[in-house]
């Protein structure tokens, strides 16, 4: 099962990597580290539809750290909310699909992101409406560990388990990188696990790029009643492509045709 | 696309902001750098490099990045905070309100890459509001600089200007414009091309777009003047009201929402004072599409053929109302 999945991630990356190649920019290091989680959210774990992207009973998923919206985009074609061949209108002058998700034009984004660190305030209040009508779809939030830095994040993990919502899932894509430098050079919030904790909330801590790992902990069967939940995903910026990985120059940089060239081989090498 | 002319040179304002940083940050220790992880986006790396213990990056935290500024300069720093000008003044405005504006702190707040300057990163990413926003509030000079040689002259303005301000600098190349020995005075507009016919009042990226416009306009027999307006506020009210009683005619160009901006703190005096009709080119208060700046500029008729353009029709409506 979860080979399938790797396969749907190696595509993604491959079609992630040509578009910023294609459009001359975008975040492909904060891409590759986040695609293995959003593959397994929207081919394992979400209850969304295409056909009826604004269904009531949908599973929500906030990108909060927007900057990748590219990698959303790729999923949202992949799964049908929008055609594939749009996705080489990234970045270009009146497309839709521009450098952060934009839910008023796009099917299938919930929010608009951009700014870091309102993500998670946002999923909070999605989770909170589920509890009002005691309605059964999930909330999941993805942030870059960065983003973690923003106060407003720990303002809403407050809100959270102060409201007891077992329904929301934050997914803490923990590359160790943030823009300029590590955030151990910036701003260090690792571990987080503790943290949270603290707070009040239910923890695992997986291998963001194993997926039986990541479709386990995000399995409503792994909900711990009455407590939001925090999945810490160690992940790798710039997954997959060995010059990228967990290299700070690659957090917006984008791949000169020499480089294109080699990363799109060790991704095809690993296709299966 | 017909501007800038393609054989004029074009230059990043950030660099000769941070060229004036580090003089000024070894003439004086106390001057301090404070960061939101923008280090590269801000271009002081080399401050950094020289001058580590100075640099303060608090990570992505801005409201905390502002906070920390005013405490830094009560505590005798000079801090130049630095961030992309949506997160500076969007997410940190109260504190800007609060611990900067009203506690009245010696913090100089630089905002980089302002106006459309990150174009194709969508709405979230445009600052086309910090003009309205900041200039709302008390005690805080609003300051966009035209090209490198204001940019430089602002920033060392700045740091001998004891109180708050806030420099609004785009990454946006724009050509020279104003001489190399140009000295910035708070709230004082530069006519940097006389004329009658109508006046044109812009700032930043827009200046040098306003001067190609007067140049066409001239081919087609209307003389323009133009006023480079960097400072927003205090706004130079006698400037304004000499270019109505002159010209008759007032165009505003800005790479901000026609809403609280250039335009309106223009509009504010020529109402008050001398009442002559009026144009104020901006974004017309939507979010904007996807395009860079300049593609985005052009779209909203601020072109130099946009700006002429509507420069033509403004001095028509000034002649039905003879
Ligand atoms: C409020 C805010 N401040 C600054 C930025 C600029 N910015 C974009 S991405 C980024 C780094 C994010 O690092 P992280 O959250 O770790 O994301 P990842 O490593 O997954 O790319 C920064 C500072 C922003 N988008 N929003
Ligand atoms: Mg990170």
């Amino acid at each position: 099962m979860a080979s399938n999945l790797e396969q749907i991630a190696n595509w993604i990356r491959r079609r992630d990597l040509q578009s910023v190649y294609e459009a001359g920019a975008g975040h492909v290091g904060g891409e590759m580290s986040v695609i293995d989680i959003l593959t397994a959210l929207y081919f394992r774990i979400l209850s969304v539809n295409p056909e009826q992207p604004q269904d009531p009973d949908r599973d929500r998923l906030v990108l909060s750290k927007g900057h990748t919206a590219n990698a959303l985009y790729v999923v949202l074609a992949k799964r049908g909310f929008i055609p594939q061949d749009e996705i080489s209108t990234f970045l270009k002058p009146m497309s839709r699909l521009n450098g952060h998700p934009n839910r008023t034009k796009v099917p299938g984004i919930e929010t608009n992101t951009g700014p870091l660190g309102h993500g998670l305030p946002v999923a909070v209040g999605m989770a909170k409406a589920a509890k009002l009508d005691k309605a059964a779809w999930r909330t999941f939030v993805i942030t870059g560990d960065g983003e973690m830095q923003e106060g407003s994040n720990w303002e809403a993990i407050m809100a959270a388990a102060q409201f007891g919502l077992d329904n929301l899932t934050l997914i803490i894509d923990h590359n160790r990188l943030q823009q300029g430098a590590r955030l151990l050079d910036t701003n260090n919030l690792a571990p987080f696990a503790p943290k949270l904790e603290a707070f009040g909330w239910a923890v695992e801590e997986i291998d963001g790029h194993d997926m039986d790992a990541i479709c386990a902990a995000l399995s409503s069967e792994t909900v711990v009643k009455g407590k939001p939940k925090c999945v810490v995903a160690h992940t790798n910026k710039g997954q997959g492509i060995s010059f990228m990985s967990d290299n700070v120059a690659w957090h917006h940089k984008v791949p000169d045709s020499v480089q294109y060239e080699q990363a799109m081989k060790e991704l095809e090498g690993t296709a299966s | 696309m017909n501007a800038p002319a393609a054989n004029v040179a074009l230059h990043d304002c950030r660099d000769a902001f941070v060229a004036t940083l580090e003089r000024l940050g070894e003439e004086d220790r106390n001057v301090v750098v404070v960061c939101n992880d923008s280090v590269g986006s801000s271009k002081v790396s080399g401050f950094q490099d020289r001058w580590p213990e100075r640099l303060i990056n608090v990570g992505i935290a801005e409201q905390n990045m502002v906070g920390v500024g005013a405490g830094l300069a009560n505590g005798g720093k000079i801090p130049f905070v630095c961030a992309a000008s949506c997160f500076l003044t969007g997410r940190a405005l109260e504190q800007i309100k609060a611990d900067v504006a009203y506690s009245d702190t010696n913090v100089k707040l630089v905002g980089i890459s302002s106006g459309m300057a990150y174009g194709e990163l969508g709405a979230t990413h445009h600052s086309i509001e910090d003009f309205a926003w900041i200039r709302a509030l008390p005690n805080v000079p609003v300051i966009a600089p035209a090209d490198r040689v204001e940019t430089a002259a602002a920033v060392a303005w700045a740091k001998s200007y004891d109180g708050p301000c806030f420099l609004r600098l785009s990454r946006v190349g724009v050509p020279d414009l104003l001489p190399e020995d140009h000295v910035f005075a708070l709230g004082k507009a530069d006519r940097i091309c006389d004329g009658g016919d109508v006046t044109l009042i812009a700032n930043g990226t827009l200046t040098h777009r306003a001067m190609t416009a007067a140049a066409l306009l001239k081919k087609r027999g209307l003389s323009a003047r133009v006023l480079n307006m960097a400072t927003v506020r205090p706004i130079d009210g006698d400037a304004i009201v000499e270019a109505a009683r002159e010209t008759g005619a007032i165009l505003t160009c800005e790479e901000h929402t026609v809403f609280g901006g250039l335009g309106s703190a223009v509009a504010e005096v020529v109402v008050d004072e001398f009442p002559v009709p009026m144009k104020r080119l901006g974004v017309p208060g939507v979010f904007a599409p996807t395009g860079s700046a300049n593609f985005l500029l052009d779209e909203f008729g601020m072109s130099p053929e946009g700006i002429a353009e509507s420069a033509e029709a403004l001095v028509k409506r000034k002649r039905h109302s003879d």
